[in-house]
């Protein structure tokens, strides 16, 4: 019997992993098709989204300006708090509140500010912007963290630290600052749109309603609105025109609270759990989390990890044969068009919007949410494998077809397809936990039923296990990619260029 | 005066300076001689730190910001000696004075067409004039550069390395071409496996005595 000690072998032992455990979640999961006619019913949708309808009625482009208006102040307001937060990325308690802050779903956040704020701008605005800050702080830091310091060691010694950082450390990372945030823009706009679906006045509230009421066609019209406009942002997208968009995103919708003043107080004494706010002591709280996890907790958990997990699979599965259809190593340039344009309609489709319109298909079970899952994350991890795929020269004796792709191409991009998949298997849970709003029995249904109740307590509760889990998933993949050297791969790849 | 008193440094196992000791003076125009790992680098580290607010520091691969302009770059020189709220003006709306000087500097070194380009858009001797320009542009007494010259041709190598010489009152400058280091310095410093091999005024040497160094 002969060993091969190859570099190959360990990345293929850790996809083999991947795959069993993927395998072993699919088993668990409820996969059953609930509705009486799938069939008959995806055909509606088909062709619901072949003829779109769009009687553009002033409702819808009201939902549109609030959507971007929401975009625009929520991610204007966590670039700025990002920066600030990333200059101070090397303090430990600093890069723990933003592994908090971005670890829980901006319908989460919404959900709260909702209880506070009111159908308001303030909670859309907030929402975006609470988690992005987390985000754009930890992407910012890394950037700054990893930029070249070379410059700054070449200044003349003695020169001030705020001009040394304008001068020789903010220049080196600036144009990945500009297109992060750009595309931070645009995961904002997507986001603001699916805060609709907790009653905000934007495009998701109309999606919602038009597709409840089996109105694919007018459905079908929102969701190509919202296409177009990620599409062509960066036409749209200029820095000269930038001021005045917040200007007009602030007249549009003040980010101001609805109704009568915030009741902080009040909110807070809710949030602060029932055994402790009737003050019975810390043993009755004990008591009341365990029956919590019992009934729950536990359960919700599970269902999430079950979920997310099976999703991965199913992503990395998906982006392992898409990647040939798009990457220019194969076929034709027609082909890779088409490949190309399903691919980017795949991918700027919110997870949440394709789980929902396939949750009405399918039935309430797990199978809408990972289908929904793999489709969004496998074009996106498809379409980032295909791009490195470019670099890739081969010579000219190259094989063709099936061999091409598995002797030449797949061995340099597994690595990729790895990094990629555990980098994401955080942003699953997350992603995960909120598709109980729409009624599949993961960590958000319960949270959602317990804000239905006014009782706070109990969904800050659920959110910190939710956080809880998700901390811990980060660090099991951070761990497994640095084993597996797949760290810096990763973040390179998942910042647009 | 400049001295650096026994300068010995090992990184691992490998030692890079042996208990080099060396005084410059001023008008002194000293060039910097050896072999790839000689340890030429490491002591122009060295005496930098020493002398952080005196020294024009020019170091090997330019380390410029490249999506900042040349003129930008070469401002740089001077960021230690302005104010904070100066430089950030210069920087957002470089200001008509600066603009003046810097540009008079860049005509010196042949980079005035290239004034408002980036550094990323420029040849790599045109990369390295820039950041040549940055060191002159500090102004201070003791210039130290590694290989400032070396993408450039001949005869701009020449102008150009006796431009910067002139405009500093000491200089401490690692070469590779040996006829530059014999034709524009007034005194030659060999280092060979981390210790000085040589140290004799320009004058005295010829290219042969030079070429011991690197055998």
């Amino acid at each position: 019997m002969i060993h091969f000690d190859t570099t190959a072998s360990r990345y293929r032992q850790l996809g083999l992993w991947l795959l069993a455990t993927g395998l072993l979640c699919l088993a668990l999961a409820d996969l059953a098709v609930i509705t009486h006619s799938p069939w008959q019913e995806l055909a509606r949708l088909a062709s619901g989204f072949i003829s779109p309808d769009l009687s553009a009625s002033d409702a819808v482009w009201r939902a549109l300006g609030l959507t971007l208006s929401f975009a625009l102040q929520g991610v204007g307001l966590a670039v700025l708090v990002g920066s600030l937060l990333s200059l101070c990325w090397h303090w430990r308690w600093v890069r723990a509140l933003c592994a908090v802050l971005r670890s829980i779903h901006e319908l989460f956040w919404g959900l709260m500010f909702l209880q506070l704020f009111g159908l308001s701008a303030l909670t859309g605005v907030l929402a975006i912007a609470v988690p992005y800050s987390g985000i754009i702080a930890k992407v910012f830091g890394e950037m700054l963290e990893e930029s070249d310091r070379r410059p700054a060691r070449a200044a003349p010694g003695g020169s001030d630290a705020l001009s040394l950082f304008l001068f020789a450390r903010l220049p080196m990372v600036w144009r990945g600052l500009c297109q992060y945030s750009a595309y931070r823009l645009e995961c904002g706009i997507r986001s603001s749109a699916i805060l609709g679906f907790i009653g905000l006045p934007t495009l998701g509230f109309q999606m919602e309603s038009a597709f409840r009421q089996g109105d694919y066609g007018a459905g079908s019209a929102l969701l190509y609105l919202l296409l177009l406009v990620i599409a062509t942002q960066r036409w749209w997208l200029r820095a000269r025109l930038l001021p005045v968009y917040l200007l007009l995103a602030l007249v549009l919708s003040p980010p101001v609270s609805s109704g009568a003043g915030a009741d902080m107080a009040g909110f807070l004494q809710q949030l602060t759990p029932a055994p402790l706010r009737d003050g019975e002591g810390w043993g009755a709280l004990l008591s009341w989390l365990s029956a919590l996890w019992h009934s729950q907790g536990a359960s919700a958990i599970w269902q999430t990890l079950v979920l997310g997990t099976a999703a991965l699979l199913g992503s990395f599965v998906l982006a392992l044969l898409l990647v040939p259809l798009v990457s220019p190593h194969f076929g034709n340039r027609a082909s890779r068009a088409g490949s190309h344009l399903l691919l980017v309609l795949m991918r700027s489709t919110p997870e949440f919007l394709i789980a929902f319109v396939l949750l009405l298909i399918l039935g309430p079970s797990m199978l809408p949410g990972i289908l929904a899952l793999a489709l969004h994350t496998g074009a996106i991890i498809a379409f980032l494998c295909a791009r490195l795929s470019t670099q890739v020269r081969l010579r000219d004796d190259a094989p063709r077809g099936l061999s091409r792709y598995t002797w030449e191409l797949l061995p340099r991009l597994f690595p990729n397809f790895l990094a990629l998949s555990l980098y994401r298997w955080e942003i699953f849970m997350r992603e995960t936990a909120i598709l109980g709003i729409l009624g599949i029995q993961t960590l958000g249904f319960y949270v959602d039923s317990a804000f239905a109740e006014f009782r706070l307590d109990r969904a800050l509760a659920l959110i910190l296990m939710g956080v809880a889990l998700n901390l811990m998933v980060d660090a099991l993949s951070r761990r497994i990619r640095a084993r597996l050297r797949l760290q810096h791969t990763a973040i390179v790849l998942e910042r647009p260029q | 005066m400049w001295q650096l008193d026994a300068a010995a440094l090992s990184r691992g196992n490998r030692v890079i300076l042996r208990d080099v000791a060396l005084t410059i003076a001023p008008g002194e125009k000293v060039a910097l001689l050896g072999a790839s790992g000689a340890g030429k680098s490491t002591l122009l580290a060295r005496l930098r730190q020493r002398y952080a607010d005196q020294a024009a520091w020019c170091p090997q691969d330019g380390d410029l910001v490249p999506i900042l302009s040349v003129f930008h770059n070469i401002y740089m020189g001077r960021l230690a000696q302005y104010p904070a709220w100066k430089n950030l003006r210069n920087l957002v709306w470089p200001q008509a004075a600066e603009l003046a000087q810097v540009g008079e500097l860049a005509a010196t070194l042949d980079m005035a067409p290239h004034l408002y380009t980036s550094v990323d858009r420029l040849s790599g001797g045109q990369a390295q004039r820039t950041a040549l320009g940055r060191a002159l542009y500090s102004e201070r007494p003791l210039l130290l550069a590694d290989e400032p010259v070396s993408s450039l041709d001949e005869h701009q190598a020449q102008a150009l390395l006796s431009v910067a010489l002139n405009r500093h009152e000491a200089a401490l400058v690692a070469l590779h071409d040996r006829s530059l280091a014999l034709l524009c310095c007034t005194r030659v410093i060999g280092l060979r496996h981390g210790q000085v091999a040589l140290d004799a005024p320009a004058s005295s040497l010829t290219l042969t005595d030079l070429d011991r160094l690197y055998q």
